[in-house]
C-alpha cells in the first residue's frame, strides 16, 4: 500500500522535487534517511529542515512517527555536545532523553546542555500532512480509518489533496467512505455558496454524524438563504433514511424477540395444540435443554462452539425422553381432563426444578457464548445487527423449518395430525394413538429442549428459567390459534415487534402489560386465536 | 336458623365449623390465659401464623365455588386476593401518618423517597376505614365483573379461560412492580403501625385479627353454601357439567356466571384484606401466577366442590409447606411436586374424597 502511494505519479514528482538535495540517501537504508534528516535539523534554515522532515515522512521507519510528533511537541532536542537528536522529557529541572533513532535511553541531563529543535507554523502544518499520511498509508485498515476519521472536520487544503491523492488507491470501503464524508465536510465549509450547494448536494442521505451535525449549522445560516434551504432539505431527506432505519431495527429487535417467543412456545403448540395437553412443565423442559448446554460445555471447555452444537441434538434426545417419561407414566391417564393435566404437570414442574437445584446448583450456572455469536453485523453507521440476534433468528427458522416438515412429510407427522384432528377415525384406520401421543409428546418436549439451547445463549441458566418462558409461551400459542404451527409463528412474531414497537415510548414492563391486555381482549374477539383449527375435532 | 338448614346436608361442614369453632375459642385462651412458658402456651407467632391460613382458607373457599361448582379454572384468583390486600394496605399505610421515616403526615414514605409532591387521585380516601373495607370488595368485585362481562360474553372457555386469567394476573403482577404505579413498586406496602387505633403489635390486636379471620371464613363458607344450595348454585352446577345444554334450556349462562365470579373475586379480597395486617407487608410478589397455581392445589388436594375440602386443603398443604420449609426445605418442592401428581392421578376428588369413600363403604 505504501509503496503504490509514493509510487503515485504526481505526488512522488512533487516530493522529489522537495528533496533533490538529498538524492543519495534515498537509495540507502531507512535509517540513512534518518541519519541525513536529523543532519539537516541541525542547520538554522526552516526550508533545510523542511526537507529532513519529508525525508522522515517517507523513510517508512518504525521511528518516524514517534520523532515527527516529538517535534510537533517541541521535544527534540540536539545535544549540544555530540549533535546528537534526542527525544527529551522533562523531569523536574532536568530532561529524561531517548535517542530519536534507537529509542535507547541516554539517562537524564541538564536543560542547558540540550537545545530545541525550532519549528515555525509552515513546518507545523507539514509535520501534521506527515504524520496523517503515515497513517493513512499504514497497512492496518482500522488505523487508516482512525487517522481518517480523527481528521475530519479538522483537515486544510494540504490534506484534503493528500485525501483526494490517497482516495485514488484506497480499497478498504470504509476507509473510503471516511475520507470521502472528510472531503465533504471540508467542502460544506467552503467559503464560495456554489461550492456548499454542491457539497450539500453530495451529501444527501449520508449518515454520518458529523455531517449532520454540519448541515444543522448550515441550515441556520442567515448570510445565503439558498445554501440553508438546501441543507434543510438534505437534513430532512437524511432524518427520513435515519427514520427507516431506525424502523428497520425495531423489526430486527422485534422479529428476534418474537423468534425467542416462537423457538419457546412452538414445542408448546405441539403438545397443547395437537394434543390438547396443558403442559405446564414445558418450560422446565426448556431449562433442561439449557442445562444439557451447560453440561456439555462442561465436559468441553475449550471447545464452545463444537459443544454449543452437540448441545442441540442432546438437548433434543434429554428433553425428549424426559417428556416421554412424563406421557407414559402421568399424562396419559389424564387424556381428555386438560385440567387436570395443568395440575399433574405444574407438580413436575416443580419437581423438576428442585431436581436441578438439588443436583446441580440452586444459582445460575454461566454459559458462555462461543466467538462467532458475539459482535454485530454493521450494514451502517446507524443500523448494526448483533450476531446473537441474527443467529436466534436464523435458529428459529430452521427449527419451525424442520418441525413443518415432519409433521407435513413424514409418516409420523401424517398420524399425529390424523390424531389430532379426530382421535376415534384415526384409531379405526389403524393408527397406534397411544403411540403416537408418546412420540408426539416426546417431539414437543424435544423441541422445548432446543429452544433450550438458544436460550442458554441469550439469558441466564437457572432452575427459574422455565418459569419465566411459560407464561409468554402460552400467550403466543394462545394468541395464534391452538393446533397450527402458522399460527404460533405469525403470533410470536408479531407479539415479538408488538412489544418492540411499544418499548420506546412506554418502557419495558408497561410494553409487555399492554401486549398482554391485548391478547386478553383478543381472546375475546377472536377465541379461538388468530388461524383456529379446523376440523371435526375443533367444535368440541 | 337459616344456618342450620343450610347445613343439614353437609356434615364436613358442620364438623368443619364446629372446630373453627373450637379453635376460635381455645387459641385466644390459650395465647392470653395461660403464661408463658407453660406448654399449652400458644405463641402469638402461631396465633398470627394460624390467622394466616384462615385467609388462605377463605381463599381456598372463593376458589372452590369457581372451579368445583362452576367449573372455571381461574389461574388467577391470587389477583383479587392481592387487590384486596392492597387497599387494606394503602389503608394501613395512611395510618402511619407522620410516623414513617420521613415523618410526611400525608404522603407514605415511598412517595416522599420518589419525590412526589401530593397523594395520587387513587389514594384519596383510604385514611377512612370504611372507605378501604368498601374498596377491599369493590375492587377485586369490579375487575371480576368487567374481565368476566368480556370473557363470558364471548364464551371464552377452559383452558383458554384459564390462561387467560393466568395472564391477567402476570399482567397486574407487572404492573404493580412499577414505581410509577404509586403502588410502592417493588417493596410493596409496609412498615404498618396500627389498625382501627389498635397496635399491630400487641398480642390482643393480633388475636382480633385471627377471630376476625375466622369469622370471615365461616360467615364466606355459610355465604358458599347458601350460594350452592340455592337454585343459583344448582343451575351453576348445570352450567358446570352441561354448559350448552343449560343455555339452550334457557338459562343465561353468562349472569350466573358472572355472578359467581364477581362474589368469588370480592370473597378473594376480603381474604386479602384480612391476611395482610397479620403479616405486615403487601408487596407484588402476591400477584405471581404461582401463587394463583398453587391455590388451585390446595382446592384440588382438599377436594372438590364440597367447600370444606378446600378449606381442609389449604390448611394442610401450609402447615405442610411450614413444616417442610423449616425442617426439610430441600424436600418440599419435591413433596408439593408429587402431591400434585399423585392427587390428580389417583384422588380425583381429593382428600376430603378419600374419606367419603370409606364413609359410604362403611
Amino acid at each position: 500500500m505504501r509503496h503504490r502511494l509514493w509510487h503515485h505519479p504526481a505526488l512522488s514528482s512533487l516530493l522529489l522535487l522537495l528533496t533533490w538535495l538529498c538524492m543519495p540517501a534515498m537509495a540507502d537504508e531507512d535509517s540513512a534517511a534518518l541519519e541525513t534528516a536529523f543532519e539537516l535539523f541541525q542547520s538554522k534554515s526552516f526550508d533545510h529542515k523542511a526537507e529532513g522532515i519529508e525525508l522522515i515522512a517517507r523513510s517508512g521507519h518504525e521511528r518516524s512517527k514517534t520523532i515527527l510528533e516529538a517535534l510537533l511537541k517541541s521535544r527534540l532536542f540536539i545535544k549540544r555536545d555530540d549533535k546528537q537528536i534526542v527525544i527529551g522529557e522533562k523531569l523536574g529541572k532536568q530532561y529524561r532523553i531517548n535517542s530519536a533513532l534507537a529509542a535507547e535511553n541516554l539517562g537524564t541531563i541538564k536543560k542547558r546542555k540540550l537545545k530545541k529543535v525550532g519549528i515555525n507554523n509552515n513546518l507545523r502544518r507539514q509535520i501534521r500532512t506527515a504524520l496523517a499520511t503515515i497513517d493513512l498509508s499504514h497497512p492496518d485498515p482500522s488505523v487508516r480509518l482512525e487517522a481518517a476519521q480523527s481528521m475530519t472536520g479538522k483537515t486544510d487544503q494540504a490534506s484534503l489533496d493528500l485525501f483526494r491523492t490517497i482516495l485514488k488507491l484506497e480499497q478498504d470501503s470504509k476507509v473510503r467512505e471516511a475520507l470521502l464524508n472528510a472531503l465533504a465536510i471540508a467542502q460544506l465549509d467552503a467559503p464560495d455558496p456554489q461550492e456548499r450547494l454542491k457539497a450539500i448536494d453530495q451529501v444527501a442521505g449520508n449518515l454520518d454524524p458529523a455531517i449532520r451535525a454540519k448541515l444543522a449549522h448550515l441550515e441556520q445560516d442567515k448570510n445565503y438563504p439558498e445554501v440553508a434551504q438546501a441543507a434543510k432539505r438534505a437534513l430532512d431527506s437524511i432524518e427520513f433514511k435515519l427514520q427507516i432505519f431506525s424502523v428497520l431495527e425495531t423489526l430486527f429487535f422485534g422479529v428476534s424477540l418474537g423468534s425467542v417467543l416462537v423457538l419457546a412456545a412452538i414445542g408448546l403448540a405441539i403438545t397443547f395444540g395437537v394434543m390438547g395437553v396443558i403442559n405446564m412443565a414445558h418450560g422446565e423442559l426448556i431449562m433442561l435443554g439449557a442445562y444439557t448446554t451447560y453440561l456439555i460445555q462442561q465436559l468441553l471447555p475449550d471447545y464452545t462452539g463444537v459443544s454449543l452444537l452437540i448441545s442441540i441434538p442432546a438437548a433434543f434426545v434429554v428433553s425428549g425422553l424426559v417428556g416421554i417419561l412424563i406421557e407414559r407414566t402421568v399424562i396419559r391417564f389424564l387424556y381428555g381432563r386438560p385440567l387436570e393435566t395443568l395440575l399433574a404437570t405444574f407438580g413436575i414442574s416443580l419437581i423438576l426444578q428442585q431436581l436441578v437445584r438439588t443436583l446441580i446448583s440452586p444459582q445460575n450456572v454461566p454459559v458462555s457464548n462461543p466467538e462467532w455469536m458475539s459482535g454485530a453485523l454493521e450494514i451502517n453507521s446507524v443500523l448494526a445487527l448483533t450476531y446473537n440476534r441474527l443467529y436466534i433468528i436464523l435458529f428459529c427458522l430452521l427449527v419451525f423449518i424442520a418441525l413443518f416438515l415432519i409433521l407435513k412429510r413424514t409418516s409420523l407427522g401424517l398420524q399425529v395430525r390424523a390424531v389430532s384432528q379426530n382421535r376415534d377415525m384415526a384409531r379405526a384406520m389403524g393408527v397406534r394413538s397411544a403411540r403416537v401421543d408418546a412420540l408426539t409428546f416426546g417431539l414437543g418436549s424435544g423441541i422445548a429442549g432446543v429452544a433450550g439451547v438458544a436460550l442458554s445463549q441469550l439469558t441466564n441458566v437457572g432452575p427459574n428459567l422455565g418459569q419465566s418462558y411459560i407464561i409468554d409461551s402460552f400467550m403466543v400459542v394462545v394468541f395464534g390459534g391452538v393446533g397450527n404451527l402458522w399460527g404460533t409463528l405469525v403470533g410470536g412474531l408479531s407479539l415479538g415487534v408488538a412489544n418492540k414497537i411499544l418499548e420506546p415510548w412506554s418502557g419495558a414492563v408497561l410494553a409487555k402489560i399492554l401486549v398482554l391486555v391485548f391478547i386478553i381482549l383478543f381472546i375475546q374477539k377472536r377465541p379461538r386465536g388468530l388461524f383456529p383449527q379446523k376440523g371435526r375435532a375443533a367444535g368440541d | 336458623m337459616n344456618s342450620l338448614n343450610l347445613l343439614k346436608d353437609d356434615r364436613g361442614g358442620q364438623i368443619f365449623l364446629g372446630l373453627l369453632l373450637l379453635v376460635a375459642i381455645v387459641v385466644p385462651v390459650l395465647n392470653l390465659a395461660v403464661s408463658e412458658g407453660h406448654p399449652l402456651h400458644l405463641s402469638t407467632y402461631t396465633v398470627t401464623l394460624t390467622g394466616k391460613y384462615l385467609t388462605y382458607a377463605l381463599l381456598a373457599v372463593a376458589v372452590d365455588l369457581v372451579w368445583g361448582y362452576l367449573g372455571i379454572l381461574s389461574l388467577g384468583h391470587a389477583a383479587f386476593f392481592a387487590l384486596g390486600g392492597y387497599a387494606m394496605g394503602m389503608y394501613l399505610m395512611r395510618q402511619i401518618g407522620d410516623r414513617g421515616v420521613y415523618g410526611n403526615p400525608e404522603l407514605p414514605d415511598f412517595m416522599v423517597f420518589l419525590n412526589w409532591q401530593e397523594l395520587p387521585w387513587f389514594w384519596y380516601g383510604f385514611d377512612q376505614f370504611w372507605f378501604a373495607a368498601l374498596m377491599v370488595m369493590l375492587v377485586p368485585g369490579l375487575l371480576a365483573f368487567v374481565f368476566g362481562w368480556l370473557a363470558f360474553r364471548s364464551r371464552v372457555t377452559g383452558v383458554y379461560l384459564s390462561i387467560i386469567t393466568q395472564a391477567l394476573t402476570y399482567a397486574l403482577m407487572l404492573a404493580f412492580f412499577r414505581n410509577e404505579m404509586g403502588f410502592g413498586g417493588n417493596n410493596g406496602l409496609t412498615d404498618f403501625k396500627d389498625i382501627l387505633g389498635f397496635s399491630l403489635q400487641s398480642d390482643a390486636t393480633r388475636i382480633g385479627l385471627f377471630l376476625a379471620s375466622a369469622a370471615a371464613l365461616a360467615l364466606g363458607y355459610l355465604a358458599c353454601r347458601l350460594i350452592v344450595t340455592s337454585r343459583l348454585g344448582r343451575v351453576a352446577v348445570a352450567v358446570r357439567d352441561a354448559e350448552n345444554r343449560t343455555r339452550f334450556i334457557g338459562y343465561k349462562v353468562e349472569r350466573i356466571k358472572l355472578a359467581i365470579f364477581t362474589f368469588s373475586a370480592v370473597l378473594s379480597g376480603i381474604a386479602g384484606a384480612l391476611y395482610v395486617p397479620q403479616v405486615g407487608i403487601i408487596n407484588p410478589g402476591e400477584f405471581s401466577p404461582l401463587n394463583s397455581i398453587e391455590l388451585v392445589i390446595w382446592v384440588a388436594i382438599g377436594g372438590r366442590a364440597t367447600l370444606y375440602g378446600a378449606v381442609a386443603g389449604a390448611l394442610m398443604v401450609n402447615y405442610g409447606k411450614t413444616y417442610f420449609t423449616a425442617a426439610l426445605p430441600e424436600m418440599w418442592l419435591f413433596a408439593l411436586g408429587g402431591l400434585f401428581v399423585l392427587v390428580t392421578l389417583f384422588l380425583p376428588r381429593g382428600i376430603t374424597g378419600l374419606l367419603r369413600r370409606k364413609e359410604a363403604a362403611a
